[in-house]
């Protein structure tokens, strides 16, 4: 099969495509991660909230009503925004620095609240976002046709990752969220609000998986408990690429969308096993991940 | 010594509320009162990892699955007799927790909870995809169950018994030598290093005696419910234990007991009422992270110490 370049161009483009919507969802959670030191569990769940917000939008509220599905993913962004602020502010800063199992507790509560919220506003049906206009169909790509919609996605995968790396290398904010994770204490005696820090990072993180379930809401199907899979996923690729590494993310990112895409058509009975064994070894041979750096702590 | 008896008292206690079970409620209190009692089993296993040596494990739905599937297997399958299907059942979590326990004390703190959780995923993945053997995604139903099993109130006096056995073996381990040089890693593993003990030998046994115990509720589960689900090794059933432990109280020894009670009866009783379990489950997390760090068994202790004080 892999002979066939028509077959392998729609394996490696299905590959990428699932790649950069994972990547949008993992890169929120791995600065969180590496920031914070919170393993947040309730991510995917953002991410789904996201999704349901804009089906609200360019379904619910403005169907028929071109590029209806931008209101949406911008409404997306800041709802969750505005809901991180307020988790973050009210319950999750009494957390930092607490035992793991609280974390992991606190951000399971959310992702049962936030499933049950789904279930209430938008019940148990599957629902669906019909992809903007401009975006419909496919394209020609030579060797083969390909899904509009999926390629653009690829373009929004890349574009996130470097205005993120732009963000955290270039601007003074960037440089505050590194320090922050490097020595938080020495950062705060240098007269720098560091819980203002810490929320901004959560806000961001968040809204960004809000960002992504919208758009990515067009290409897939939503129901309430659609993040219990997708979460899992996500933290395999933190761990693969590193906790708190941007491209470290990408990375497994990529490799986890390669491994789905051939693995569901080459091996399918094999494909789940092939991302945990991938997972463990990369636990057992380089804890801190591919791309991360070996933490002393 | 005192702490000896009122644990005795309490167990005592606790069996004996226990054993009055079929005489008060019918087939449905039987029923439940055997969940809650496999339950306080697995939360007692998962609690000596994490309240005695400080282990975050969330991938203890593994060997819980492990032995439900191998006892279902060996019953039905290989029409094995009931004794040796458990023991060899219990056997291979015990297996399993030796070699996945050997290569997860490697590691600590969020790599650590990473790596039980990748290998427990592990496992719902070869039981999702192993059809022939686990039924996969359709379950394996219809375990074949010796009579005097089938009936409820047989099942009940069995999982009675061997539910109090493990807990007084568990709380033996807990309280021992062993127990305090495990509490000692925990607060502080480097000056424990320095004391000469092999703080990842102690995990690593640790581990073992903790995922074996929770084969035996595995396996009795296999049992009491007559099926298999692939579910049982899927991460929210090790988040489920989690729940129940730190609800309870991870501090003391029959906490968790006591939060996979209130856990249960909880669930079904508002069930009863409202479709939305889950969100009244969160704010109940919510509410104990923040004000009962100690768990349910905390607010009962420092009640209890307050009006003694009053007194």
């Amino acid at each position: 099969m892999l002979s066939n370049p028509m077959f392998l161009a729609m394996a490696v483009l299905n590959g990428l495509s699932i790649a950069m919507v994972l990547f949008i969802i993992a890169a929120g959670l791995t600065l969180i991660l590496g920031v914070l030191r919170i393993l947040n569990f309730a991510h995917a769940a953002f991410f789904m909230l996201g999704g349901y917000v804009a089906w609200q939008v360019a379904e619910g509220w403005l169907e028929d009503v071109p590029g209806a599905l931008w209101l949406g993913a911008i409404a997306a962004g800041l709802v969750l925004a505005v809901l991180a602020a307020i988790i973050e502010r009210t319950m999750l800063r009494h957390l930092y620095g607490r035992e793991e199992y609280y974390q992991l507790l606190f951000t399971f509560a959310l992702v049962l609240l936030l499933n049950d919220a789904v279930k209430a506003i938008w019940g148990t049906d599957i629902l669906t976002i019909s992809h903007p206009d401009m975006l419909r169909g496919a394209a020609d790509l030579g060797i083969t046709f390909y899904p509009r919609y999926r390629l653009f996605l690829c373009v929004v995968g890349v574009v996130v990752a470097v205005a993120l790396w732009l963000l955290v290398t270039k601007t003074r904010w960037g440089r505050t969220v590194r320090a922050a994770r490097m020595d938080r204490e020495m950062l705060s005696t240098l007269g720098v609000d560091v819980a203002k820090v810490y929320a901004s990072v959560f806000i961001l993180g968040v809204a960004l998986a809000g960002v992504g379930g919208a758009l990515a809401a067009a290409d897939r199907s939503l129901y309430p408990g659609m993040d219990a899979d997708i979460i899992v996923r996500t933290f395999i690729i933190v761990i693969i690429g590193g906790l708190g590494s941007l491209w470290g993310a990408f990375l497994g990112a990529l490799i986890l969308g390669m491994i789905t895409s051939f693995g569901t058509v080459l091996v399918p009975e094999f494909e789940l096993v092939l991302i945990y064994l991938l997972m463990i070894a990369v636990l057992l041979v380089r804890p801190w991940g591919l791309l991360g750096k070996e933490d002393v702590k | 010594m005192s702490a000896a008896r009122t644990s005795l008292l309490v167990g005592v206690l606790m069996t004996a509320v226990f054993a009055a079970v079929p005489f008060f409620f019918g087939d449905y209190g039987v029923y439940l009162g055997a969940e809650i009692l496999i339950y306080i089993l697995f939360a007692l296993a998962f609690n000596l990892m994490l309240g005695q040596g400080g282990l975050v494990s969330f991938g203890h739905a593994a060997y819980f699955a492990i032995a439900s599937y191998a006892v279902a297997i060996l019953l039905t399958t290989y029409s094995w007799p009931l004794l040796p299907a458990f023991v060899v059942a219990v056997a291979l979590s015990c297996a399993a927790a030796v070699v996945i326990g050997a290569l997860c004390v490697r590691l600590t703190a969020i790599y650590f909870a990473m790596l039980t959780l990748a290998f427990s995923q592990l496992v719902w993945a070869i039981a999702f995809k192993w059809n022939a053997v686990t039924g996969g995604d359709e379950g394996f139903v219809g375990v074949s169950v010796p009579q005097y099993l089938a009936e409820p109130t047989g099942f009940f006096y069995f999982a009675l018994a061997i539910v109090a056995v493990c807990a007084v073996l568990l709380w033996l381990i807990t309280h021992s030598a062993f127990g305090r040089i495990l509490r000692a890693t925990k607060e502080n593993p480097r000056r424990a290093e320095f004391l000469g003990i092999n703080v990842r030998r102690i995990r690593l046994v640790t581990f073992v005696i903790s995922g074996t115990f929770t084969g035996v509720a595995g396996a009795l589960f296999a049992i009491f419910n007559r099926a298999v689900f692939v579910e049982s090794a899927w991460w929210t059933k090790s988040a489920e234990v989690l729940v129940m432990t730190i609800l309870g109280g991870v501090g003391s020894f029959f906490g968790p007991a006591l939060g996979a009670t209130v856990l249960i009866l909880l669930d079904r009783l508002i069930t009863e009422f409202t479709q939305y379990w889950p969100t009244v489950l969160a704010i109940i997390l919510i509410a104990v992270l923040f004000f009962l760090p100690n768990g349910l068994i905390g607010a009962f202790r420092r009640g209890r110490s307050t009006g003694a004080g009053d007194a």
